[in-house]
């Protein structure tokens, strides 16, 4: 299946929702808007033509100088004609909420349940939705950008020469 | 009379020693059949993606040497050839082969250790004590290449440290003559054996639809009976030079799974064969002098490759901006990385698809109205290393 083939059902379905399509580095990647997200992967998946059947793997990706810093890469995969296909979804800090793709994906649960440990995404509609990796308590998310990866109140050290 | 029956509660784990790492499984029992169980892990979360984004690209390599520890020669060389498809580099059919050398070792190490435990927790000692001894010699051929055994730190982007030394062809040679006496054997003790049959047979069945829902790769998912492997989906690494078959099961249970990986024990060992006898000559290296760490003779003795050391070990090298993800078929499913640089000298962001944290949470639907001795045997025969499952 080509490239164009998807991209111009996506098109014809989303339309403006699309926000960026890239075919010029690595797999086919789209970007569209956060509240048809959940309505893009349902369409790729349950097309006839498209049929992307697999879940690869879902992430979260943070952009502090962005006007939506927060993001969800979705990587999915159509094993009959073995295409994949990178979506992006951008998102605000203050309202991080995206609807969830477990009703589609099982495997999605654990991995929007990392997501939410590590970049305070909330998935609106997942069944269990608290921390995996990290302890409950935690009162952060750890991988948004913000946090150093070192205790900040070290003295021993100085940064400049580790080139941080 | 409760309208419920009184459950007992179970904590199978952090550190059961039947569960082969340290992952927590609250059971809840009605005697000896389990009604449901909620997974605990994290015990051994070493925050792999957030230390990521704050080392060089070579101090990544031993990061993935700690999440799937039993066949880490895979994740290293993953690692190097999701940096060589962002840097474009292209590789030699010498290092090529190579590398699937070592992969496909890596590979027959990590089933040896998996289907000799299904065999331990199912009663038969025997036969893991048997082929520890042939991982043990694995790992001497990874000592010859690498110097070290668990883990390995193998490879360079762009290649090899060194070139494959003659002791390190010899033992490959005398491990692919000794080895099939060997897995016969093992076949011979388990594969028909009433008693393993009958515990194995029917335990932790998944569909081939749920499997994919649930997003199994790897042997797991062959032995529900879809033939999806990335070796031939997506090549790399030059495997479509060789022939190998793909084995699939039926029923997708503890026997199935068992059976698909000793097959792939023997495809591994074929690929091993054919490998190292049409090794091309060749460069084990690619002429990319600012991601090659160069050998520490020249360091030594050589001003240019003194320079391109001192920039690469300083992180004075800046990796072009770019977006790539790739796949390599880990032992265990597929291991993806996906790697985004914003030019400096870390990765911006890189996120690991480790296959066991993903399939790992199918267990409570397949140990579900089964008994506790079934489901310790489901979960050897998943393959769930902690290291991965936790990055």
């Amino acid at each position: 299946m080509e490239n164009t083939t998807i991209i111009d059902n996506l098109y014809k379905e989303f339309g403006r929702d699309i926000f960026e399509v890239d075919t010029a580095t690595d797999i086919l990647t789209v970007t569209v808007a956060s509240p048809v997200s959940h309505e893009v992967i349902r369409f790729l998946k349950e097309n006839p033509l498209l049929r992307f059947n697999f879940l690869t793997t879902l992430c979260g990706i943070h952009y502090p100088d962005r006007g939506l810093p927060l993001g969800v890469v979705y990587h999915l995969h159509n094993l009959t004609d073995n295409n994949r296909i990178r979506i992006k979804t951008f998102i605000t800090t203050t309202t991080p909420n995206l609807p969830s793709v477990t009703d589609l994906f099982f495997a999605a649960n654990w991995m929007e349940r990392e997501t939410y440990d590590f970049y305070g995404i909330i998935f609106e509609g997942h069944p269990n939705l608290k921390r995996i990796l990290n302890v409950d308590y935690m009162d952060y998310f750890p991988m948004r950008k913000e946090y150093p990866l070192e205790d900040q109140t070290r003295k021993d050290k100085d940064d400049r020469y580790f080139g941080r | 009379m409760p309208e419920q029956p009184p459950y007992t509660t179970l904590n199978l784990g952090p550190t059961h020693p039947a569960t082969h790492g340290i992952f927590q499984n609250v059971l809840t029992m009605d005697g000896e059949t389990i009604i449901d169980t909620q997974q605990t892990i994290g015990y051994i979360h070493r925050a792999f993606e957030k230390i990521a984004e704050h080392r060089s690209y070579y101090q990544i390599t031993t990061l993935t040497d700690r999440m799937n520890y039993c066949s880490a020669p895979i994740n290293n060389i993953g690692w190097h050839m999701t940096v060589e498809k962002l840097l474009g580099i292209k590789t030699t059919k010498r290092i090529d082969y190579l590398r699937i050398i070592l992969m496909e070792l890596a590979r027959i190490t990590d089933h040896l250790i998996c289907n000799s435990v299904i065999g331990v927790d199912s009663g038969a000692l025997t036969g893991f004590i048997y082929v520890f001894q042939e991982r043990e010699k694995i790992y001497e051929i990874y000592e010859e290449i690498s110097g070290a055994r668990l883990t390995t730190n193998m490879g360079r982007i762009g290649g090899f440290e060194r070139d494959i030394n003659p002791a390190a062809v010899q033992k490959i040679r005398d491990l692919i003559k000794r080895l099939p006496a060997i897995l016969k054997e093992f076949e011979k003790l388990l594969m028909r054996n009433r008693i393993f049959m009958d515990r194995t047979i029917g335990v932790g069945p998944i569909s081939a639809e749920r499997a994919l829902n649930y997003g199994f790769t790897g042997p797991n998912l062959r032995a529900a009976g879809v033939d999806f492997d990335v070796r031939v989906m997506t090549p790399y690494s030059s495997y479509n030079d060789f022939e190998f078959t793909i084995p699939v099961g039926t029923n997708g249970d503890t026997y199935d799974r068992f059976c698909v990986r000793q097959e792939e024990l023997w495809q591994s060992l074929k690929l091993v064969s054919d490998a190292l006898e049409n090794l091309p000559e060749g460069k084990y290296y690619v002429d990319v002098p600012q991601f090659y760490l160069p050998p520490k003779e020249e360091v030594y003795s050589k001003m240019e490759a003194l320079i391109w050391h001192f920039k690469i070990v300083m992180g004075e090298i800046d990796v072009p901006v770019g977006e790539v993800y790739h796949s390599v078929e880990g032992s265990n499913g597929e291991l993806g990385f996906y790697l985004v640089s914003d030019g400096g000298r870390t990765p911006y962001r890189l996120h690991f698809r480790r296959p066991c944290f993903i399939y790992y949470q199918a267990l409570p639907e397949m140990i579900r109205g089964g008994v506790l001795s079934d489901a310790i045997l489901t979960m050897s025969s998943m393959n769930v290393i902690a290291g991965e499952l936790d990055a």
